[in-house]
């Protein structure tokens, strides 16, 4: 029987109330006594020196408040970069500086060139038009490769070059690994890209800055994944803002997806404009400015090799990656191609000797950084395509060569640095093969075919690292902050109880699931429980949600906060009892005295904690409140595999997804509804990677895809409905709650087997395709058909 | 600035617009019904999706001086008298057809529409009626399996979950 209640139950979500009746408070949902409106003017050049600005006529237009430019942020710091990577020859990554407003120099089309503030956002707007640039323009730098080379036009004229590093891992296995691929009885090389993509959360960024003169207090309500990871960028990097002066609240966000971590120049402005002219100023992008100025995903061009002895066993695998930064350092960007992605070269896979080769470029484009997965799709895209290449190569069945060569014995240390704690991955392709009917699929490819069509079954594996993460380790690795997560758990009087999270829910259901697990633990009903986020000056001071760390990290430190309010509750229930503290257990709400009838409800040891008439106040102090920091051990290693299947229309090219299959092991699971639904979504922006989506520049740097028109976002009828499944369960063995983390695998697994369904159908119809980028469009499947 | 009234969600409501406003703006800023939302600027998104006497329209895609006189019923309406959630909002809650809820009003509102004209619309139907929404969390499945559970039919055959 499924359960109603606490961990495993599909509990409804109690967020959805607001959400369907459009009571939600998003952002932009907030207006202020007084508010002025913020009109950005944006760069339409890649790259150009800014000769002059001439605001005088702007700023004589009806209801124009103040009009901003570069050099009133001169004397405040630039956007910080995040993470510090050392490159292979022991040196620091390039870090430019990152303005507010370009000061200069423009380098992206979309980068802020002038703020106009307004008594309204048409007033604003209207001025924007009448200011005067004078602007000589330069060469972009667009292609990664192009700006590698030597002679090339710079981003930057004061780095040496455009590249920010050239980063080897593990440089000390680099000679080994080239002997091993010269000595190996096969060698299978792909040449990809992993295309560039656009977030896309449905809610677009927006920004609302106040201050208030009075007591010199900044508020800034923004789209924020992770308000507390703001405050401390720009209060202690860009504005020089101590944290008591500065509260940062992400209310109702409609989305994330990696692109609201980031600390953006539009937040500091409207912080710091606030300040400047006294009244509130608020910034709402419209979807055009989202295009051109969110941070963008992926967009790496890679070579892999993959090296097998006789008997295929995996024997070495090389990369060289081209990873693009754009224009200047997003908050994580460094990260993503190097620590995201490198270190989960090994996949499900016991090859002993990995080098992964990355090259970051700075590039007259959008800033790059996290998007769903941020690194693990990269490397998951490469080596699960590089398998279904090598398979093919050797006549073998792509099953069945990536169950020789998996992992079987945990831990595992992986030749890249990471050790996985625990995992099944037979369990999980085993139960892929029967929800997947995979023995069915000769017949259905038999049916298609007779109706003129290709059908094409693709298969991946996939692992990812989530939970991020250990904060020595990364420390050590270049991380500028700890990655740590902390809860408070407030129990009132009457026993209800406020839990105060540092993760940020914008889609993932916190308000149901984390509930679930302190109902579970104390014994109370779910509804006596409620989750208080998103707010700076009411949650302790957590890094956030992203990398799938919510449960994984703030669930952990919720869990032990519970404990020792637990401990603390049952010190009061054993004066109440007049029992030893060790005697006393706790269930179902009722604390009792082992071994005897004699019982005590948790509403009267919380009112007993609060009203202290009878309570051991010479041992403990009144009250029942508790906060834990917890930083993990490890990360956490999610793994599964993927199936798609694929119809190809011969005379079009088309591509329709007949089947989706997902069989992960995400360890326990709160809310099986919510994982699912978790799922779900990932695969259809994988698929939309996959099959629709790309983020494209021309080659002077003009954004091409850059609205709804433009980049193909998936719609309900581009998609199927998807069978998925995560009853294979290894818990993790390091967290309280065994829980590993679910919101980007299906982002993660699915791009490599639609991509292996489209080359397995078009090989069935004798076509000899062994590779097409993403996205695989129509037109692309039908060059490749009528080339092959 | 042209003066403007019409009857949203039953209630009378007025107000001056310039000639540029367009209906989501005037639903949003001066009715402060901010139910209803803008996730793009083409027209291609759908959350701001609302009936204008009776027909299932784009609030950005309309000037709030051509709603002058019109019916207008956003997502604040759309629940029952009592406060309770309709049946198609349930269906939503029931099958997890919502995750950061941004999209969701305009989801609701296409599917009333949707159910209106067609009140056992198959997948494909279903799929096909939500081209002009589009949501970035759910990957569509539990959104089309709430429609069609709205509609009476039995979605338990549809993969779980």
């Amino acid at each position: 029987m499924p359960k109603d209640s606490g961990i495993g139950a599909s509990s409804k979500r109690r967020e959805d109330l607001r959400f369907l009746t459009g009571a939600g408070k998003y952002t932009d949902d907030i207006n202020i006594h007084g508010q002025t409106y913020v009109h950005f003017l944006r760069a339409d050049v890649a790259h150009a020196t800014i000769n002059s600005i001439d605001t005088t006529a702007a700023a004589a237009m009806p209801g124009v408040v103040q009009v901003f430019t570069g050099a009133d942020f001169e004397a405040v710091g630039g956007i910080p970069c995040g993470w510090q990577v050392t490159d292979r020859f022991g040196e620091p990554m390039q870090e430019p500086r990152h303005p507010v407003i370009a000061h200069g120099t423009i380098r992206h089309v979309g980068e802020i060139v002038a703020a106009v503030v307004g008594e309204t956002l048409a007033q604003a707007r209207d001025a924007a038009e009448a200011i005067v640039l004078d602007l000589t323009e330069k060469p972009a730098v667009v292609d990664m490769k192009a700006a590698a080379t030597e002679g090339s036009t710079k981003v930057h004229d004061d780095l040496a070059s455009n590249i920010c590093y050239d980063w080897g891992f593990v440089e000390e296995n680099r000679d080994a690994v080239d002997q091993a691929i010269k000595d190996a009885a096969h060698v299978t090389t792909l040449e990809l890209v992993n295309n560039r993509l656009v977030a896309n959360p449905m809610e677009p960024r927006v920004a609302v800055g106040e201050y208030s003169r009075s007591d010199d207090m900044h508020t800034l309500h923004t789209t924020s994944q992770n308000p507390h990871v703001i405050r401390l960028l720009m209060g202690a990097f860009v504005l020089g803002i101590p944290e008591h002066k500065l509260r940062v609240v992400a209310p109702d966000v409609g989305g994330g997806f990696g692109t609201k971590i980031f600390h953006y120049a539009e937040e500091a402005f409207c912080t710091f404009a606030a300040k400047a002219v006294n009244r509130p100023v608020k910034w709402t992008s419209t979807r055009s400015e989202a295009f051109m100025s969110d941070a963008h995903g992926r967009d790496h061009v890679t070579k892999i090799e993959l090296a097998m002895d006789a008997d295929n066993n995996f024997t070495a695998i090389r990369t060289e990656t081209y990873a693009n930064m754009g224009a200047y350092l997003s908050t994580f960007a460094s990260s993503v191609p190097t620590w995201l992605h490198g270190t989960l070269m090994a996949g499900n896979y016991k090859t002993p000797l990995i080098y992964v080769n990355v090259k970051a470029m700075f590039t007259n484009t959008v800033p790059v950084d996290a998007y769903r997965g941020a690194g693990r799709p990269e490397a998951t895209f490469q080596l699960e395509r590089v398998i279904d290449k090598a398979a093919r190569e050797r006549g073998v069945d792509p099953i069945a060569l990536r169950r020789q060569n998996f992992v079987t014995e945990f831990p595992y240390a992986t030749p890249v640095a990471v050790e996985y704690d625990t995992g099944d991955y037979e369990a999980t392709m085993a139960k892929l093969e029967e929800i997947a009917d995979i023995d069915g699929f000769a017949a259905r490819r038999a049916e298609s075919e007779a109706k003129g069509k290709l059908r094409g079954l693709g298969v991946n594996c996939y692992i990812e690292a989530c939970g991020i993460a250990p904060s020595n380790l990364v420390g050590q690795l270049g991380a500028r902050a700890g990655l740590y997560d902390a809860a408070t758990v407030r129990v009132n009087a009457t026993g209800s109880i406020s839990v105060m999270v540092g993760a940020h829910s914008h889609g993932q259901g916190h308000e149901t699931s984390f509930p679930q697990v302190i109902s579970e633990m104390i014994g109370i009903p779910e509804d006596q429980i409620d989750i208080v986020h998103g707010d700076t000056s009411k949650i302790p001071f957590g890094m956030g949600t992203y990398g799938s760390r919510s449960l994984a990290v703030c669930g952990s430190a919720m869990v032990r906060a519970a404990e020792k309010v637990i401990n603390k509750a049952k010190k009061i229930a054993a004066h109440l009892l007049e029992a030893s503290d060790a005697d006393i257990e706790l269930k179902d709400g009722q604390f009792s005295v082992a071994g005897t009838d004699k019982s005590v409800a948790w509403g009267d040891v919380t009112l007993a904690a609060y009203v202290p008439h009878n309570y051991p106040l010479e041992d403990i102090e009144p009250g029942l409140e508790e906060t834990a920091f917890y930083d993990p051990a490890n990360f956490t290693y999610p793994a599964g595999a993927y199936a798609c299947e694929v119809e190809v229309d011969p005379d079009t090219g088309k591509v329709t997804i007949e089947r989706f299959s997902a069989a992960d092991d995400f360890g326990n699971v709160i809310n099986p509804m919510i994982v699912s639904g978790q799922v779900h979504g990932g695969i259809a922006q994988g698929i939309g990677q996959a099959l629709l989506e790309n983020c494209a520049y021309d080659e002077d740097g003009q954004l091409i895809s850059a609205s709804y028109m433009d980049y193909a976002m998936p719609r309900a009828d581009d998609l199927p409905f998807y069978t998925v499944d995560h009853s294979c369960q290894t818990p993790c063995t390091h967290n309280p709650l065994g829980v590993k983390g679910c919101g980007e695998a299906g982002a993660i697994g699915s791009p490599p087997s639609v991509v292996n369904a489209v080359i397995d159908a078009l090989q069935s119809g004798g076509k000899n395709v062994t590779h097409i980028d993403m996205p695989v469009t129509p037109a692309r499947v039908w060059e490749a058909m009528n080339n092959a | 600035m042209t003066g403007i009234s019409m009857v949203v969600n039953g209630r009378a409501v007025s107000g001056d617009v310039e000639g540029r406003t367009l209906l989501s703006s005037f639903l949003r800023d001066d009715l402060r019904l901010t139910g209803t939302h803008v996730g793009c600027d083409t027209s291609q998104c759908g959350a701001c999706v609302v009936h204008v006497n009776g027909k299932a329209v784009k609030a950005c895609t309309m000037f709030a001086v051509e709603a002058d006189g019109a019916e207008v019923a956003t997502i604040e309406g759309e629940a029952n008298a009592d406060g309770s959630l309709s049946v198609i909002q349930q269906a939503f809650q029931d099958h997890h057809g919502l995750q950061c809820g941004f999209c969701t009003p305009g989801m609701v509102m296409s599917a009333a529409a949707l159910l209106k004209d067609n009140p056992k619309p198959t997948e494909t139907e279903v799929r096909d009626y939500l081209e002009g929404n589009i949501c970035r969390c759910t990957g569509y499945h539990n959104i089309v399996k709430a429609i069609m559970a709205a509609s009476g039919q039995d979605v338990s055959a549809i993969a779980a979950e």
